[in-house]
């Protein structure tokens, strides 16, 4: 298990630089730079500048330059923001972000295994067909669909939440579901299948053999089983919440991080959108790592390669 | 038993393709979604022809409007006909879908052929290249890619199709390794004939149903891309539009105008929604498994 969880980190350290050095000579290789506006401004401001940020220098040197200094935890300074560095903005912005992500994850987990669960109880009937209509329908409300119309329905017409902002705890219901209800749809289709399939098992004959009820063989012993399609689409999930975050925070006006990274992305903000790169990679890849563990423990037969 | 050399009577045959279409047709679902695809689809090919507004003719005294007998969708802020203007967005939006899930279903299949009929070591190599790839974060690579060089629709498909085609690789190598220990392959490779040859004559062709499923459940994730990008503002420029480009400029103004965001949504989800019941229907159909 120890080495197990020793080579997937390496491995992962690999990735990690690999996606650092595509994206930091992505960024870099294209027309338009940081300090381009509207206005002009004067040649000798521009070298000086340039010079400040260590942007004269040849490409090569600026890439180990910010190698080194990532290595000692250090993602640079912003252009657009003087004075503040990309680490203190990602601290600023990231709870926010982590709060919706966290909110729509837990909607989506909780719906979706709990309708799965009980689509695949007794399949074809109503409690089957009914909640799975409905993540079919989910699945094809993406964020930026379904988000303007949960605000045109219960913001504007029914005017029973505010649209904008992320002050009362009433402003989190809409993002959090426009976020996490694709999931729960996507979640709902997943246990629903897995639980099916699982019922033949042996293990689940054995256990209804035994005499056990069959509620207590199906949510226990076969629950744990079912779950492994859902534990390793966490990865990705987790990776589609961060890009949903964009469209939700921008479309309710959140101050979180996603919006913040569509912002620097527009602006040519080399180091902020290179560090916010990072930042959501590593996060995926750590997510990756705990769905792996998870796995392995939901279901120790499975080989740990 | 006949006795040998007596002829047996001669049995109709059923292809596995015409088995494929009777399970498909009885899956009315699947083919709600088969009808309403290739509706949508020649709607919005044949339909910018045969409406009397163009997508782009403005008109600033009409301004928006409400549905019509003349606007039968109504009009948008700049008074053009919002039919005409889904009809056309959807070219592009089918247009995208199509293309991008092409050029991920070459690189995909070819990839995913090569590593799972050689085996060994270059597969394992093939293998964790696409692992490492799926770990990255890529929906950011494509904002990227978007952000910086510019938004041309050529760029859309390709950067799309070069997301796409990772779990298609996945699906046909988990086949191919399955496909190449059956005799068939066997005595072709014991024949000497080339493996290139192998790959395209005899695994291709037993592929065929899974890449007909996978590639019908692509094409709604990259229109959903495309959309998801355009919503940004990174995608189509224009005068040209999208679907998601119009629920974009629908959600601006939907307090005043809903009907410009409801529409466009309409289309978009229904969409979805179809090819997504057409491309699990295909899955269940082309399952020998089912009776």
């Amino acid at each position: 298990m120890l080495t197990f969880v020793l080579r997937r980190f390496l491995e992962a350290l690999l990735v990690l630089f690999l996606i650092v050095t595509a994206t930091f000579f992505m960024v870099r290789l294209v027309p338009g730079g940081p300090f381009d506006r509207e206005k002009d401004i004067p040649e000798v401001t521009r070298q000086q500048l340039e010079a400040y940020y260590g942007l004269d220098k040849p490409l090569p040197v600026q890439y180990l330059n910010y190698l080194g200094r990532l290595v000692q935890g250090d993602l640079g300074t912003t252009f657009k923001y003087p004075g503040w560095t990309v680490n203190e903005i990602i601290a600023r912005k990231l709870p926010v972000s982590v709060e919706l992500g966290a909110l729509a994850m837990g909607i989506a987990l909780v719906l979706g295994i709990g309708a799965g669960v009980l689509a695949a109880w007794r399949p074809g009937s109503a409690t089957d067909t009914v909640p799975m209509s409905l993540a079919m329908l989910g699945i094809c409300l993406p964020t930026f669909v379904l988000g303007p119309l949960l605000i045109l329905v219960f913001g504007l017409k029914l005017n029973l939440v505010n649209v904008m902002g992320w002050n009362l705890p009433q402003d989190r219901i809409l993002p959090a579901l426009t976020l996490g209800l694709f999931y729960a749809a996507y979640i709902a289709r997943l246990t629903r299948s897995s639980m099916l399939e699982i019922r033949g098992e042996d293990y689940m004959r054995t256990a209804r053999a035994k005499g056990l009820p069959e509620a207590r063989v199906y949510l226990l012993h076969g629950l744990r089983n079912g779950l492994s399609p859902v534990v390793s689409y966490l990865g990705p999930a987790l990776a589609g919440l961060i890009t949903g975050s964009f469209v939700v925070e921008t479309i309710f006006n959140i101050p979180g991080l996603g919006r913040f990274f569509v912002q620097a992305a527009l602006d040519n903000d080399y180091t902020m959108v290179l560090g916010c790169v990072l930042f959501y990679a590593a996060l995926i890849i750590v997510f990756n790592l705990i769905s792996d563990i998870l796995l392995v423990w939901l279901n120790p037969r499975r080989k740990l390669a | 038993m006949k006795p040998f050399g007596e002829k047996a009577a001669p049995v109709a045959g059923r292809s596995l393709g015409a088995d494929a279409w009777r399970r498909l047709r009885a899956n009315r679902m699947a083919m709600g979604g088969l009808v309403f695809t290739v509706l949508v689809t020649l709607a919005c090919v044949v339909g910018p022809w045969l409406l009397p507004h163009a997508p782009e003719a403005q008109n600033l005294d009409l301004g928006a409007s409400g549905p019509s007998a003349a606007h039968w969708l109504g009009t948008d802020v700049l008074g053009r006909d919002l039919l005409a203007r889904i009809l056309s967005g959807g070219r592009i939006s089918l247009l995208v879908g199509v293309l991008a899930t092409t050029v991920a279903l070459v690189i995909g299949v070819s990839y995913g052929l090569v590593s799972g009929y050689a085996g060994g070591r270059t597969d394992r190599l093939m293998m964790r290249f696409v692992e490492i790839i799926y770990s990255m974060p890529f929906t950011v690579f494509v904002i990227i890619l978007m952000v910086y060089f510019g938004r041309n629709l050529g760029l859309i498909f390709v950067a799309i199709g070069a997301v796409e085609w990772l779990t298609m690789a996945r699906i046909v190598r988990g086949q191919v390794l399955g496909l190449k220990e059956m005799a068939f392959i066997q005595a072709s490779r014991s024949l000497g004939q080339h493996p290139l040859n192998i790959m395209t004559r005899h695994l291709l062709p037993n592929l065929m149903g899974v890449i007909i499923v996978y590639a019908t459940l692509t094409v709604p994730g990259v229109m959903l891309l495309e959309a998801f990008i355009s919503f940004l503002g990174l995608g189509v420029q224009p005068p040209q539009t999208s679907w998601g480009d119009l629920i974009r400029a629908g959600a601006e103004s939907m307090e005043e105008y809903p009907w410009l965001l409801i529409f466009p949504s309409l289309f978009f989800s229904a969409t979805l929604f179809s090819l997504n019941f057409l491309g699990d229907g295909l899955r269940d159909a082309l399952d020998p498994k089912n009776g």
